[in-house]
């Protein structure tokens, strides 16, 4: 089964990415975001596509806004765009998971949370309150979701390394339909001092569509696949950010 | 140039309820500037060229703008008055736009995304994206003079100002009237005076010597009859050009291997010594090599000879290391500089050998003037507080969007930095040993191969850089130097060259830096000894640029590459998939010629032997005094109050506010972060990273630096130096070469020297002399360290002229040496940490601790300047981090924390911080506050299980004193508590407010 771990662009955090499917079992491919555009690597080629972090487009008018323009826009010389294919996609099987920079692409692009069945965007994750990109560990709950993704993890330590994470809905009407959508939540920094490191709605630190195959997170999980990663040396917790790559290779084997 | 005619303009802000971080940098800055809060709105324009209709506009903005956090216009002409979220008539507008020919990342984007939204290419000349900024109050004029200054800096930004009605100013295109013409600057025949004059009209930099040089050697028969068959005599533009900036001292590093006679007071006798690079960095670096080799620790691949260090590090992968310089540029634009700095250090680590490394890791050291400093600034300088927060996010920004964790740094302050900031960015990469057969390390210019350039265009940016980086800050510098640096096209560069590099078809790479092409090419042009290039084949950002300035534009984010001629179609296509840039402007000879031409005229035809060879070498005079000893200070205060004040100083208090805004992790292979520890915010030695995610080796990093030292003892300031990274890394667990027992790791040094002009001038220069023998014995110090820890410096580099003069003031940097040092480590999962373990364990300091407060920081609390710095005794602390050796392998190391600043009860402190335990200690007999703050070298404080402390004295015998146990909530000695766990957190991390986010910003300018 292959997972298409897709970089480039100023997309950045494909090698860990890569580690963590290839330890929970799947083939996992580096893929330039051109030969998706392109049409060198076929989706339907991939049982799980993943959109890392990074800066794509060094964040040019706003995080993931210039990759998702291209999603929704670019034609190609033929008649679908990539966003388009990626839905049909994820309709027929597909896990679809953005990390960070990929998050925002895929709310920017209108795949996340998708509940129009358009490509319009619903939610945006806008700049942090407090203002400024930062790297912090974040203690995470998981909440009852539709998506496979955090399946047997309650609890979770990961890193947030984002200036722009904030979730926001368009409306109230989106927010009450989300509100069983949102499958991790902030609940303190390792310091014990911040709660809510971004201001998010609800604190909520992932988002997932309403069929569970499509994932967003801004905290990063593939930054934490071992205990020797946990900043506090010695006494990591148990739970690391494989399962959830497990989870999603898992989901995705159940269906193929 | 010519105006263009088109007024529509996409507007865009942030929506009600959504902050935009701009606005939230700006605040405190307006509100210092204008003495009072003032309520701050930015609208982000994108002003459209001609040919963009309006609906396009409107379609791109539904495309673009975000709609959930942001609200758009289009709008034609001037500013309506009732633009949302502008003040109306209670409010002025300041606009700010990039000089023209700087890099405008996000017009470029928004052409892109036009591209596609509409199906049809963005017409040139693009989008500029420009912000404008309404203000809140009825401003007067000055006031809203001030405003604008904080909200843009005159070296990158043309500003407008003023009320409603409030017309745009009219965008203009660049258009040069260069047009590709050559002139030539006849000086055969010319005297001192004019030569001179004409240096200097051409800001070449060159000294009456030089230019001697360079007048006799066109004069020459055989050289005017060489010249004479390409139809030149007298040199062009681009030929003086070419040896400003190969000549330069950025370049040639003339003060590194002048002459100098040293009248030495120390030693009361005079001496003269034969370039110090030779004798203090290459020469002892080449015996230690020759040592380690024969050991068989032949870990060293190259040392001094490419743009990076190389060492092995895996059976099949070797790293790369540079530390670089980028104060003139960062003072001049502290985020440009900063990020320029940053990215061209990537170039570096990358652009060595045939190209193609990943880079693995970022460190920053930065050296700032006091950002809560008050009074006056010269003209034309920036307030330290306003460096220091470009500064950061340009490292920030330089490594975060280029995906590299930044693991390691530095925070130095000092009055004498807010002349120029030192800005030290350094860079590791890992590079496959071989691809295919061929070895990865060696450049491999042939003559046939075709030079080809990749990634960014030329524009008029940085032109005469490395020049200028040579010459202190003058009022009125030009600002053409300044440039803006691009992650986002450089990353795609890096992506591409690893993908080209591995399927074998680069032949050597060179990073164009400093010195742009002539820098770049001509380097490569010494491997296969000739070149000949088109510089109408240069590709450009705008037409019109003079061909000596296409050859010397130091327009960013670029390589040089040689590309052997049947490699040549499969590297274009592959660039073409990849959205890189390439083009093939000429080939490398063997003619033993620098040959340049324009579309077939003669540009440049220079004997390349004389270039390289020909600078003519400096002699200049030093004078060593001996190192300063007063007598030790008295110290007054109760040890918790002074502890409380040496923590909350503002050269040890806690960065981690500062150090979050760079991504440390991404890769995710940090194993050892700058700040770790259960709250996060225990300070770390080093930095440790793995190498592969699928082993444990890994690679730490740590630095050394102490510019305070200097003022009383250059020479064991360099020591100290040295031996803080040697020291720094033997806490996580790393085993130094030399010291025996079979195990070793592959350690490798870099040196930076940052040091004020030490070339003597009756008036410009007066103490001169004694700057130069500063110079000399910090180079002495540290050569003396390379031999006596068997170290190699890889690479290095050095900054000369870091002063500042404005207004009849001068400003000079303390001489500053910066070691940074890489070790390799056999498993990442034993690297240890500094804080508290587990209460109960057992508290040791390793080490000697001796009367050395010099320039410590509790003298700088104190307001002392007595007393004598710290001195290394290297064969005591060989001995000692053997030891550190054996007891990490033996696993007696619960933590681990070397000292430094503040000394002992500083680093203890750490450790309590760190850990959120206290610590119980009791003082050995005859201790105090003297013995508790001593900064004396080669120490560690460790803690241990109780089961182990026998083990442990067994290993180290008298060298280690019990001091007492972890536990509880407070620090105490001898049953007296200093303070509580919760009131040393405080005072580590709350007192100094510039590292408070919410503080109020200085710098009014």
């Amino acid at each position: 089964m292959k997972a298409f771990v897709v970089t480039g662009y100023g997309l950045n955090c494909e090698e860990e990415t890569a580690a963590a499917y290839r330890r929970a079992g799947a083939e996992a491919l580096i893929v330039h975001a051109e030969d998706l555009f392109s049409g060198a690597r076929p989706l339907s080629a991939a049982a799980i596509v993943h959109i890392t972090g990074g800066f794509s487009f060094g964040d040019n008018l706003g995080s993931g806004r210039v990759f998702a323009t291209r999603l929704r826009y670019d034609r190609r010389g033929g008649a679908t765009t990539l966003a388009e294919e990626l839905l049909a996609w994820t309709r027929g099987g597909g896990q679809l998971v953005g990390v960070c920079n990929g998050f925002q692409i895929l709310v920017k692009a209108g795949l996340l949370p998708n509940l129009s069945g358009e490509l319009l965007q619903e939610v945006t994750l806008a700049p942090n309150t407090p203002s400024g990109f930062v790297d912090r560990w974040v203690r995470c709950v998981a909440a009852p979701s539709p998506s496979p993704a955090f399946g047997g993890i309650p609890a979770l330590d990961l890193p947030i390394r984002h200036g722009e994470g904030r979730l926001l809905y368009a409306n109230d009407e989106i927010a009450a339909a989300c509100s069983g959508l949102v499958p991790l939540r902030y609940v303190a920094g390792l310091d014990g001092r911040t709660t809510n490191p971004n201001g998010s709605t609800g604190a909520a630190a992932a988002l997932t569509d309403p069929t569970g195959r499509v994932l967003g997170m801004m905290p990063h999980p593939e930054a934490f696949l071992d205990a020797s990663l946990h900043p506090n040396r010695g006494a990591a917790p148990a739970v690391t950010g494989q399962p959830v790559f497990d989870n999603i290779v898992a989901a995705a084997r159940d269906h193929a | 140039m010519s105006r263009l005619e088109s007024s529509l303009t996409l507007v865009l802000s942030a929506a009600p309820g959504v902050a935009d971080p701009a606005v939230t940098e700006a605040l405190p800055r307006v509100r210092v500037a204008l003495g009072r809060r003032a309520a701050l709105a930015r609208h982000r324009l994108l002003r459209a060229p001609p040919g963009i209709e309006h609906a396009e506009l409107k379609r791109l903005a539904e495309a673009i703008a975000d709609p959930v956090a942001e609200r758009a216009w289009v709008l034609e002409g001037q500013i309506p008055n009732d633009l949302p979220g502008t003040f109306g008539a209670n409010g002025r507008f300041v606009h700010v736009a990039l000089h023209h020919g700087l890099t405008d990342d996000e017009a470029r984007s928004a052409d892109r995304a036009f591209g596609w939204v509409m199906g049809r290419e963005m017409p040139a000349p693009g989008f500029s994206a420009e912000d404008l900024w309404s203000v809140e109050g009825d401003l007067s004029d000055v006031e809203l003079a001030l405003v604008a200054a904080a909200l843009s800096n005159p070296n990158v930004h043309m500003v407008a100002r003023g009320g409603l009605p409030f017309a745009l100013p009219p965008r203009r295109a660049v258009e040069l009237k260069g047009s590709g013409a050559v002139k030539v600057l006849p000086i055969i025949g010319l005297d001192d005076a004019a030569l001179n004059a004409l240096s200097s009209e051409r800001q070449l930099g060159l000294s009456t010597v030089e230019l001697r040089a360079i007048r006799d050697h066109f004069s020459e028969p055989a050289v005017l009859e060489a010249r004479a068959a390409v139809g030149l005599s007298d040199p062009t533009d681009a030929e003086l050009e070419i040896f400003a900036q190969t000549w330069s001292e950025h370049c040639k590093h003339k003060e590194f291997n002048a002459i100098i006679d040293i009248d030495d007071m120390d030693r009361g006798e005079p001496r003269q010594l034969r370039a110090l690079f030779q004798t203090c960095v290459r020469g002892p670096t080449e015996e230690v090599v020759k040592k380690l080799n024969a050991r068989g620790q032949d870990f060293v691949v190259t040392v001094f000879s490419d743009n990076a260090g190389v060492v092995r590090v895996t059976p099949d992968l070797h790293l790369t290391l540079k530390v670089e310089t980028h104060n003139s540029p960062s003072a001049l634009d502290p985020y440009g500089g900063a990020i320029t700095g940053i990215l061209g250090c990537n170039r570096d680590a990358v652009g060595t050998g045939k190209g193609g490394g990943r880079l693995l890791f970022n460190t920053d050291v930065l050296c700032f003037g006091l950002p809560d400093a008050t009074g006056p600034l010269l003209p034309g300088q920036l307030h330290p507080r306003r460096v220091m927060e470009g500064v950061h996010a340009g490292v920030a920004d330089g490594g975060n969007k280029s995906g590299v964790p930044t693991i390691g740094g530095a925070l130095i302050f000092d009055p004498r930095f807010a002349g120029k900031p030192l800005v030290f960015c350094g860079s590791a990469a890992l590079v496959p040993r071989f691809y295919g057969e061929e070895p990865a390390w060696q450049k491999d210019v042939q003559p046939g191969h075709r030079i080809v350039t990749a990634g960014g265009r030329v524009g008029r940016d940085g032109i005469h850089g490395a020049t200028f980086s040579s010459h202190e800050l003058a009022e009125g510098q030009s600002s053409g130097v300044v440039q803006i640096g691009s992650p986002f096209l450089q990353k795609r560069l890096f992506d591409f060259l690893e993908e080209a590099a591995a399927a074998g078809l680069i032949a050597a790479i060179n990073d164009s830096g400093a010195g742009g092409l002539s820098s770049s090419v001509g380097e490569l042009a010494r491997e296969s000894g000739g070149m000949r290039l088109d510089t109408a084949a240069v590709p450009l950002k705008f037409p019109g640029l003079a061909p000596w300035e296409i050859f010397v534009s130091e327009s960013q984010e670029r390589m040089s590459l040689a590309v052997a001629p049947d490699k040549r179609a499969a590297l274009f296509a592959m660039a073409a998939q990849r959205d890189v840039e390439l083009a093939d402007i000429g080939e490398f000879t063997d003619s033993g010629r620098l040959e340049v031409h324009h579309d077939g005229a003669p540009v440049a035809s220079l004997d390349m032997h004389f270039l390289h060879e020909g600078v003519p070498r400096l002699h200049l005079q030093a004078v060593v005094r001996p190192p300063v000893v007063a007598p030790s200070p008295a110290i007054e205060g109760a040890l918790g109050e002074l502890l409380l004040r040496v923590l909350a100083h503002r050269d040890v208090c806690s960065r981690e506010a500062f150090v979050r805004a760079y991504d440390h992790e991404v890769k995710g292979k940090t194993t050892l972060k700058p700040y770790a520890g259960p709250t996060g915010g225990a300070p770390q030695d080093a930095g440790v990273i793995r190498i592969r995610h699928n082993e444990p080796r890994g690679v730490a990093v740590a630095h050394g630096i102490a510019p305070h030292y200097g003022d009383l003892d250059a020479f064991a300031m360099a020591q100290g130096v040295f031996d803080e990274a040697v020291r720094s890394l033997v806490s996580v667990g790393a085993r130094l070469p030399g010291a025996g027992g079979g195990t070793f790791d592959a350690f490798a040094g870099c040196d930076n020297f940052c040091v004020p002009d030490s070339v003597y001038h009756p008036e410009k220069n007066p103490d001169g002399y004694e700057k130069l023998g500063k110079l000399v014995r910090m180079a002495e110090g540290m050569a003396e360290l390379v031999r006596a820890y068997e170290i190699p410096l890889i690479s290095g580099k050095d900054s000369m002229k870091n002063d500042l003069r404005a207004g009849g003031v001068k400003i000079s940097a303390p001489p500053t040496l910066l070691i940074t040092m890489v070790a390799t480590l056999p498993d990442v999962e034993r690297v240890v940490s500094s804080e508290w373990k587990a209460d109960g364990d057992v508290i040791f300091v390793v080490g000697q601790t001796y009367d050395e407060l010099g320039a410590s920081v509790l003298c700088r609390v104190l307001g002392h300047s007595g007393g004598r710095a710290p001195v290394v005794r290297p064969e005591a602390a060989l001995a000692r981090y053997s030891n550190m050796a054996a007891a990490h392998a033996a696993g007696l190391l619960r933590s681990s924390h070397d000292l430094s600043d503040g000394g002992l009860l500083t680093a203890i402190a750490e450790c309590c911080i760190g850990a959120g335990r206290g610590a119980a200690l009791q003082a050995p007999a005859g201790w105090g506050a003297a013995e508790w703050f001593s900064e004396s070298h080669s120490r560690f404080v460790i803690s241990a299980a109780p089961a182990d402390v026998n083990a442990l004295q067994a290993i180290f015998g008298e060298d280690i004193q019990a001091l007492g146990r972890v536990g509880d909530g407070a620090l105490t000695v001898d049953g007296a508590t200093l303070a509580t766990v919760q009131g040393l957190t405080e005072a580590y991390t709350t007192s100094f407010a510039p590292f408070d986010e919410s503080a109020s910003a200085g710098g009014a300018e």
